[in-house]
């Protein structure tokens, strides 16, 4: 997925919607680049639940450094219906390819509205940049 | 100094294998002359400095009349005394609490303090290559020098302070420079290490080495509600034949068994205790982390922690409620690593 496409949390989640998929429109979710690599040093990670309900903004998961814990906040409201199982175990997927082998977790959205709230790759760049300093 | 300057676990493993260069310029460093200096020193220190011969370095601990810990310190007794005879090296947040409490005492002794740490900067070169990186640097014979002990040498031109001393649980050595010598130090000894893999070192890492090494870390296990025997540091006071201020409150804590104890706890999940953690057992809290990491040489989460001391000893099992959910934890052995000789 080209990072230009994806939409983005305050929080640092991305999220990639795919048009009509079975039962509705699904949404893949991961963690930004920046954000993994502000982390730096990764050591665990808890995925989400499956089958789990999700609201837009609600932690589903966590990301543990050697320095500290963070929450992963889902984008959007939705139920988990797959997460990627390859993660524990190979967490330098998070860096090598967080928008496309590291993602993290699939929904099937249940309320699309709250993608208006999320950021586009531009006012993301702005954001991390400012996060920067 | 940063909390890292590439990552943690690279500078971490670079101090255990190599060299990593810590920038603890922060770090107080208070100057002592006066011919009441050692006596002065000796009633406001837990462990005796009286009779440290020139060139030695004492750890020990400040504590009030209740035996509070105010700060763990080091004591020099400079070998080649530019004016001043001694020096304590206090932890950073504590240097002006631990002045005025200086000053507020000095008062019946010939003594005078000097805070230097403006005028000097510290540089820790830790590592099992660190004794031969700054070897050829120095005019002074390090290898020969004791752990604990200082010596002021020639550092490619700079006067330094050179010591064995460090907080890591590696050989190495601490120096201490004029500011205005820092940065050119700092240079030639990363220069020099470059060929061994010397790298420089943040504070994450600082954190990780001291606390597989068990180090107390001031703020964490060791503050003013905490004291010297509950604490584990009985090898940091002495209490013969001298007085110091905690010293009877010391005496007391020796025969009471009942206070929380300082213990080490292993995990075998993957998630990281973190410092307020609640430690329970079959549901009771009977403790709190006091700093907790992901060990990057034992690849696993560890933990120093308080509990009541029923629950203190090695092989217990307990539980660390880690943001609500209760991983287990055992009892351990302290240190975590000790380095291989």
């Amino acid at each position: 997925m080209k990072p230009e496409e994806l939409h983005y949390a305050k929080t640092h989640e991305w999220v990639h919607v795919a048009e009509d998929g079975p039962g509705g429109k699904t949404a893949t979710v991961g963690i930004s680049a920046f954000a993994v690599e502000a982390l730096t040093d990764l050591v665990f990670i808890e995925l989400p639940e499956v089958g789990r309900d999700v609201k837009a903004g609600e932690s589903f998961g966590e990301i543990e450094s050697v320095k500290a814990v963070s929450d992963i906040y889902s984008p959007i409201s939705g139920k988990v219906i797959e997460v990627n199982d390859k993660l524990p175990d190979n967490l330098d997927l998070l860096s090598e390819d967080a928008y496309g082998e590291g993602w993290v977790a699939k929904l099937q959205i249940s309320d699309e509205s709250g993608l208006a709230d999320l950021l586009d790759y531009a006012a993301y760049q702005k954001l991390c940049a400012e996060e920067e300093h | 100094m940063p909390v890292q300057y590439r990552s943690i676990i690279d500078e971490h493993t670079a101090t255990r294998s190599a060299v990593g260069m810590f920038d603890v310029s922060h770090m107080g460093r208070l100057r002592f002359s006066g011919a009441d200096a050692a006596d002065f020193l000796d009633y406001m220190v837990t462990r005796r400095v009286a009779d440290l011969r020139p060139g030695q370095i004492r750890y020990g601990l400040v504590t009030n009349d209740q035996a509070g810990i105010l700060d763990d310190v080091l004591v020099y007794r400079l070998a080649d005394a530019d004016g001043a005879e001694y020096q304590m090296v206090v932890n950073a947040s504590n240097r002006e609490k631990i002045l005025d409490w200086l000053n507020q005492h000095a008062g019946d002794y010939d003594v005078r303090i000097d805070d230097a740490t403006l005028e000097t900067a510290m540089i820790a070169v830790q590592g099992p290559q660190a004794i031969s990186l700054v070897q050829p640097l120095v005019d002074c014979e390090l290898a020969g020098m004791k752990y604990y002990r200082c010596g002021s040498a020639n550092l490619a031109g700079h006067q330094a302070l050179v010591s064995r001393t460090g907080y890591t649980g590696e050989d190495g050595c601490e120096l201490i420079v004029p500011s205005e010598d820092a940065e050119a130090v700092w240079e030639v000894v990363l220069g020099a290490g470059h060929s061994v893999g010397a790298q420089p070192a943040g504070l994450g890492c600082r954190d990780t080495l001291r606390l597989e090494a068990a180090m107390p870390l001031y703020g964490h296990e060791l503050s003013e509600v905490i004291n010297p025997v509950q604490a584990g540091l009985a090898f940091a006071y002495n209490l013969e034949d001298r007085n110091f201020i905690g010293r009877d409150a010391i005496a007391r804590f020796e025969k009471d068994a009942s206070l929380p104890r300082r213990i080490g706890l292993s995990l075998s999940g993957k998630r990281v205790p973190r410092e307020g953690c609640p430690i329970e057992i079959d549901g009771r809290r009977v403790g709190e982390v006091t700093s907790g990491t992901f060990s990057p040489t034992l690849s696993r989460p560890i933990a120093m922690g308080y509990v009541e001391p029923d629950h203190a000893a090695e092989g217990t099992k307990l539980a660390i409620d880690i943001r609500g959910r209760r991983e287990p934890a055992e009892v351990v052995s302290l240190p975590f690593y000790k380095r291989p000789h």
